[in-house]
């Protein structure tokens, strides 16, 4: 597929960076405020209330996170305009101006002194202008580099080293040489293969700091595993589809990033990247997680390949889901945008398969709705560096 | 038909990408990276998805995948036998 000419309409943002969705966001800083947030979507058709289970008592890099994850969604271009609703004023105020600072419209209200139902009644109001101003938002045309492209494989089993993975790896490539933001993680998915990883680190200072994330992942697992983790890395999921050991996991997740574009930086959580190129973004293997953190750092189209059958979606950022497993895509095709099993019979090369997910991703950024976004999935999924206070 | 795919010649396992393969039956297996065909019989029923063993493996041998080691043995394996957590084991944690 010749890229050097691709376009995509999307809505540009006064930040500058450039969406392809437009959603009005109900966002709770804290678990006491999801009520509250779903009664507003509830009361403006089209607004999307984000609820989750955490913000309080956090403290130290964990509320930092916490703070960091939520204005990071909230400033995601695939977000036109927020409203926060918080317990209290303070922390609802720290993440409006987090996200007012990327040139986003975000009105901010705490519900103590008022009452759920004055809340509702005050937020519902901000919620329909913006929803009324984001109706007129435009898409225009864009050039393919303005496109951030984040990828996290899920309930992954052989299949997904032959197929879906270097499938994935195969159009990074291509959108490698376009200047694309390109990025990946899953820090322990990486053990057995982090030396392949390194070795494709562009400079000795990326390399180290790779290897300073691998290793302090490595550590988290050192300090709480009570056994070699074969429940949990491997996945069930991953051993009942024929993945043995997080070595052989590891090598097939490894080849989401191709053969030819190399690692040009290292993210933390949710943390922006600062240019265009491929990245490493320190993370959970846990499909949710890691995806909200990708939507957190700014990215706008997923690559989601999965062998067994992931269901997940995001709120904010269209994943795309894409499989070689020819039952999975047989049993559970209302899951699967893109169907690469055609890899495993030797009908189709990578180069097709590679194209095939680029059509798909061009389509989903013009508008197309994912399976998962259809479907219903919004996991959004906040991660905790520790406990509470 | 290919019954399984082997990443790479150096390999010891192939991975089986077809339903229903039955002890004794005559797989043909296509590696990737020097796209040439091989053969093994199958010694045990194996699931898609699963690895057949492609050489004979003795018990503490690593096992390679994608020319890279993925594990080690606890058990002997046979070729066409499959090769999984009941005979292979992470090297890691």
């Amino acid at each position: 597929m010749d890229l050097s000419k691709a376009t995509f309409r999307g809505y540009k943002r006064d930040d500058g960076r450039v969406g392809v969705r437009n959603h009005v966001l109900v966002l709770p800083v804290d678990d006491l405020s999801n009520a509250a947030c779903e009664a507003v979507a509830n009361n403006i058709k089209g607004t999307l209330a984000i609820p989750h289970p955490y913000g309080r008592l956090q403290f130290g890099a964990d509320l930092e996170l916490h703070f960091k994850t939520l204005i990071g969604t909230g400033s995601n271009p695939n977000v036109a305009a927020a409203v926060v609703i918080g317990i209290e004023d303070g922390w609802a105020k720290r993440v409006a101006d987090g996200i007012a600072a990327a040139g986003k419209p975000v009105s901010c209200f705490g519900i103590e002194g008022h009452g759920d139902m004055e809340t509702v009644r005050r937020a519902s109001k901000a919620a329909k202008d913006y929803m009324q101003w984001a109706s007129e938002l435009r898409r225009e045309e864009r050039p393919l580099k303005d496109l951030w492209v984040s990828t996290k494989c899920g309930e992954s089993d052989t299949t997904s080293g032959i197929g879906a993975n270097p499938c994935v790896g195969n159009a990074f490539d291509k959108l490698y040489e376009h200047g694309v933001t390109l990025v990946f993680g899953e820090t322990t998915e990486l053990t057995g293969g982090e030396e392949l990883v390194a070795a494709r680190c562009r400079t000795p200072e990326v390399r180290d700091k790779f290897m300073f994330m691998f290793n302090r992942y490595q550590e988290v697992i050192e300090r709480h595993k009570t056994s070699d983790l074969m429940d949990s890395q491997p996945t069930k999921g991953n051993i009942a589809g024929g993945l043995t050991t997080i070595e052989e996991k590891a090598l097939g997740n490894i080849q989401k990033i191709g053969r030819k574009c190399m690692v040009d930086g290292v993210l933390d959580k949710a943390e922006v990247p600062s240019g265009p190129g491929l990245w490493f973004m320190d993370s959970s293997s846990a499909a949710a997680e890691m995806v909200t953190l990708c939507a957190a750092s700014g990215y706008v189209v997923h690559f989601f390949p999965t062998g067994q059958g992931n269901v997940i979606g995001n709120p904010i950022l269209p994943v795309i889901k894409l499989c070689a497993n020819p039952r999975t895509v047989r049993l559970m095709p209302e899951h699967i945008d893109v169907d690469v099993s055609g890899i495993t019979r030797r009908e189709i090369n990578m180069d097709q398969a590679g194209d095939k997910l680029l059509e798909m991703m061009l389509r989903t950024a013009n508008g197309r709705l994912t399976a998962a976004e259809a479907l219903g999935h919004r996991e959004f999924v906040l991660t905790r560096l520790y406990e509470s206070a | 038909m290919i019954h399984f795919v082997v990443h790479d010649e150096n390999d010891s396992v192939g991975v089986v990408v077809v339903e229903g393969v039955k002890a004794g039956q005559e797989l043909t297996g296509w590696i990737m990276d020097q796209d040439r065909e091989i053969k093994a019989r199958a010694q045990s029923d194996v699931p898609m998805g699963h690895k057949v063993a492609i050489r004979e493996l003795k018990s503490g041998e690593t096992v390679i995948k994608y020319g890279v080691d993925i594990g080690r043995t606890i058990a002997p394996i046979k070729v066409g036998e499959h090769a999984h957590v009941h005979n292979i084991k992470t090297k890691r944690w």
